[in-house]
């Protein structure tokens, strides 16, 4: 049982603020009509998200003068959801916790955040697409930050559940931002409905869970309260019809972690929901950085690793986790290979990296998968904002074939860019070489199935990643320069607000690794307990049992890692540098495969042909014209309509004679009829 | 004293009177005066069973009585606004035949 935690009153201070300043916005929008001036409103709003952070930061302190096994702060506001009396109650709470994982997740998603909303203030500066723009913007984006931290601080899972749609509706108001453009509309759309299906599986998971707790005596919404009954739920199976695998009895707690994970599938743009996050890049270049690539996209990473007791005693969903992760991320990868924009090419890669953490947790290596989580969020915040700026100095030109050169150009941004390609390409001592190092080991050491081929998978994805990602830089910063020369002579590093948070975040994409320093690098240069991160996550999660390994496997891991990144970025300076012609002629010469990866494996085509026509015909067809209008329209509500009329028609009116004569008879009539039945004379 | 049920007879007397004039007669004026025929033996069978009622209970009841000033305030309402109607419906018809004020119909 986990104890109570202490009390602060600071924390709901942490999502309020934004929604107080997004309250606002939208009142001064859509009722009064009158926004505050641009510049203004893009202040209030990233006042806010910068308060927020300050706030996390205390309680982060408070946090910190705790001791170890008792780091968990409450905030306690009101009982939301109320039902039930006795050992059947059911009460979910608006009421925030704040532990070491969700502290890790609060400092990134303020700290993130703060930064891109100030990057956000000069790439919305020139936006004249729609007036109020850039209030609209602020709201939906301050809205959004809410929610998310609604999602990290809740401490029960209908909270959780509120913070997680809002996350995904401000996900969809942000994707189709210049709704005018009917593409970005079903962009929008598209991510909206992807999610739903995710969601479909979460609200699954949390009836089973609920009924389960419930069958037990004790319903409980709050994780605290479903920890505390991990044993009873072990205990419980559910039947399932004869057909299927390992019939008749599955655990429960491994059928409620495949449902919740598909919720994280949605969220987390894994296979096979994943077709909404590249299609997500229709939005503004901020919110591409700050939603679907720092924080939304890795509320489903951050689930699991908040259930990671549910997860550790259920070892079947685990590994169906671990695969799925392992195998999104190397197919995203390749993906990315062939993309020409510059945008697609990191929807892929975040699609790969949230692989990666989803390799990690269902590992068992949930600290991995957080401080993947958390250096990737700076990494892939900072080349999502680099590519901004380089679509900003392009004139909104996201191909990279138009393309090249821009390292002469673009003085301020090309060091922070190219730090970014290197710490996803995972060079040392940057720290996405620490935090995918982790997840590797973590893969090599699981108790999963096949763990070998996960961690051969993950290294595949590790040259793949660095190859993607040099050929990225190379056609962008490097050779000649293939823009049209009325675009080429306007070429220019955007303004401070764009600049200046790229630097920020690419200071830390180098020194975040400190953080999570794994032991056997300490143990080089003789720190104790080098692994900061891990201890601190320790109470937070639950821990699985994996393989002893090796330090000196461990170091030889790291070095293989190296190795293939190199080896990537070596054949992207090879056929995108030094001999450009040749990916050409690759193309041609293994057109099936180049054709393959530059429609995606064909993913969306088949999901149109397999789910997305038939649904439609089966709606337009069947339902709509045969159910709708003509059942429940045409019989049911005008039918009725019609019958009685056509009654009052030809037989009805002819009781309205006129006669006054025949109205005082059937009055007396009817009076004796009353007073007949009222003294029971007809009895 | 006048026994009750004397009383209650000459009531429902009074009122099938009405009804019945009400049926028949198609001369508004003759109508009208048998709703208020009607009217008044239902306040003559509300004071014979206020009286009843007063005697049971042993006190003085005056419920009935109440109501039969109501009903009073009512009728004069009622046949102010049918005077109405009949005034004007003579102005224009020069008639108070309800037979021929048939045109409100299917």
């Amino acid at each position: 049982m986990v104890d109570i935690g202490t009390e602060s009153d600071l924390l709901r201070w942490i999502p309020l603020l934004p929604l107080l300043v997004a309250t606002y916005h939208g009142i001064s929008i859509g009722l009064l009509r009158r926004p505050a001036p641009p510049r203004v409103a893009a202040l209030l709003s990233c006042a806010a998200v910068l308060a927020s952070f300050v706030l996390a930061c205390i309680a982060f302190r408070d946090l910190l003068a705790l001791p170890d096994d008792a780091r968990l702060l409450v905030d306690d506001v009101y009982t939301w959801i109320g039902a039930g009396i006795g050992s059947q109650a059911l009460s979910a709470e608006v009421s925030f916790q704040f532990d070491p994982l969700s502290a890790v997740m609060t400092l990134i998603v303020t700290f993130v955040g703060s930064m891109i909303h100030i990057y956000s203030i000069g790439y919305m500066e020139d936006d004249h697409r729609d007036d109020k723009g850039v209030q609209r913007f602020f709201c939906y984006l301050n809205l959004f930050t809410f929610a998310m931290l609604v999602l990290v601080l809740s401490d029960n899972l209908v909270l959780m559940f509120l913070g997680w749609e809002g996350v995904g509706l401000c996900s969809y108001l942000l994707i189709g931002f210049w709704y005018s453009d009917r593409f970005n509309a079903f962009c929008g759309s598209k991510a909206f409905i992807v999610n739903r299906i995710g969601d479909f599986g979460f609200l699954i998971g949390l009836f089973l869970l609920f009924g389960a707790l419930a069958d037990l005596g004790h319903p409980a919404v709050s994780f605290a309260g479903i920890r505390a009954q991990l044993d009873g739920l072990l205990q419980m199976s559910i039947a399932v019809p004869a057909w299927m695998p390992f019939a008749p009895d599955w655990k429960l707690v491994n059928v409620i972690g495949l449902c919740f994970f598909v919720g994280a599938c949605g969220k987390s743009a894994q296979i096979p929901l994943y077709v909404w996050l590249p299609d997500a890049m229709a939005g503004p270049t901020p919110v591409s950085a700050l939603i679907h690539a720092a924080t939304m996209v890795t509320a489903g990473v951050y689930m699991v690793c908040r259930l990671s007791f549910l997860y550790a005693v259920a070892p079947e969903a685990s590994a169906v986790i671990a695969w799925t992760g392992a195998i999104t991320a190397l197919v995203a990868a390749t993906i990315a290979i062939a993309q020409n924009d510059i945008k697609k090419v990191l929807a892929y890669s975040t699609v790969s990296q949230l692989g990666y953490m989803f390799l990690a947790a269902g590992c068992g290596g949930y600290t991995a998968a957080i401080f993947h989580l958390g250096t990737h969020a700076f990494f892939k915040a900072l080349l999502f904002l680099g590519a901004g700026a380089v679509i900003l100095a392009m004139h909104h030109e996201q191909d990279m074939q138009k393309m090249g050169g821009l390292w002469r150009r673009l003085r301020a941004t090309r060091w922070v860019f190219l730090i970014g390609v290197c710490t996803i390409a995972g060079f040392p001592p940057l720290s996405g070489f620490f935090s995918k190092d982790e997840i590797l080991v973590s893969a090599w050491a699981s108790q999963v199935p096949g763990h070998t081929w996960l961690y051969g998978i993950g290294l595949a994805t590790a040259g793949v990643t660095a190859f993607y990602m040099f050929r990225l830089w190379y056609l962008t910063f490097c050779g000649e320069c293939r823009a049209p020369a009325e675009v080429r002579s306007h070429i220019h590093d955007p303004n401070g607000f764009v600049v200046n948070p790229l630097r920020v975040l690419a200071f830390f994409s180098i020194v975040a690794g400190v953080a999570g320093l794994p032991q056997v690098w300490g143990d080089l240069i003789s720190i104790e307990d080098s692994n900061s991160l891990a201890n601190f996550l320790k109470p937070a999660l639950a821990a699985v049992e994996p393989h002893a390994i090796e330090h000196q496997t461990e170091l030889w891991m790291a070095f293989s890692a190296v190795a293939i990144a190199l080896l990537g970025t070596g054949a992207a300076w090879l056929l995108y540098l030094r001999r450009p012609r040749v990916p050409a002629w690759l193309a041609a010469h293994f057109s099936v495969v180049y054709r393959a990866l530059v429609n995606k494996y064909y993913v969306d085509e088949v999901y149109d042909a397999v789910f997305v026509r038939p649904l439609v015909a089966l709606s337009d067809r069947v339902l709509y014209r045969i159910v709708d209008a003509g059942w429940i329209d045409g019989i049911g509500v005008n039918g009725m309509a019609r019958s009685i009329r056509a009654f009052a028609a030809n037989g009805l009116k002819y009781a309205q004679s006129g006669l006054t004569q025949s109205y005082v008879f059937f009055m007396i009539v009817g009076a004796v009829a009353i007073v007949s039945y009222l003294l029971d004379w007809l009895r | 004293m006048l026994p009750m049920d004397h009383v209650i007879a000459l009531s429902a007397i009074l009122f099938t009177i009405g009804v019945l004039g009400v049926a028949t007669r198609r001369n508004l004026i003759v109508m009208l005066m048998s709703i208020e025929l009607m009217l008044n033996a239902v306040n003559l069978a509300f004071v014979g069973f206020n009286r009843i009622w007063s005697q049971v209970e042993g006190m003085p009841v005056i419920d009935g009585q109440i109501f039969v000033l109501m009903v009073i305030a009512v009728a004069a309402a009622e046949v102010a606004v049918g005077l109405g109607i009949l005034l004007s419906l003579f102005r224009n018809r020069d008639s108070v035949n309800v037979e021929e004020v048939n045109l409100l119909k299917w």
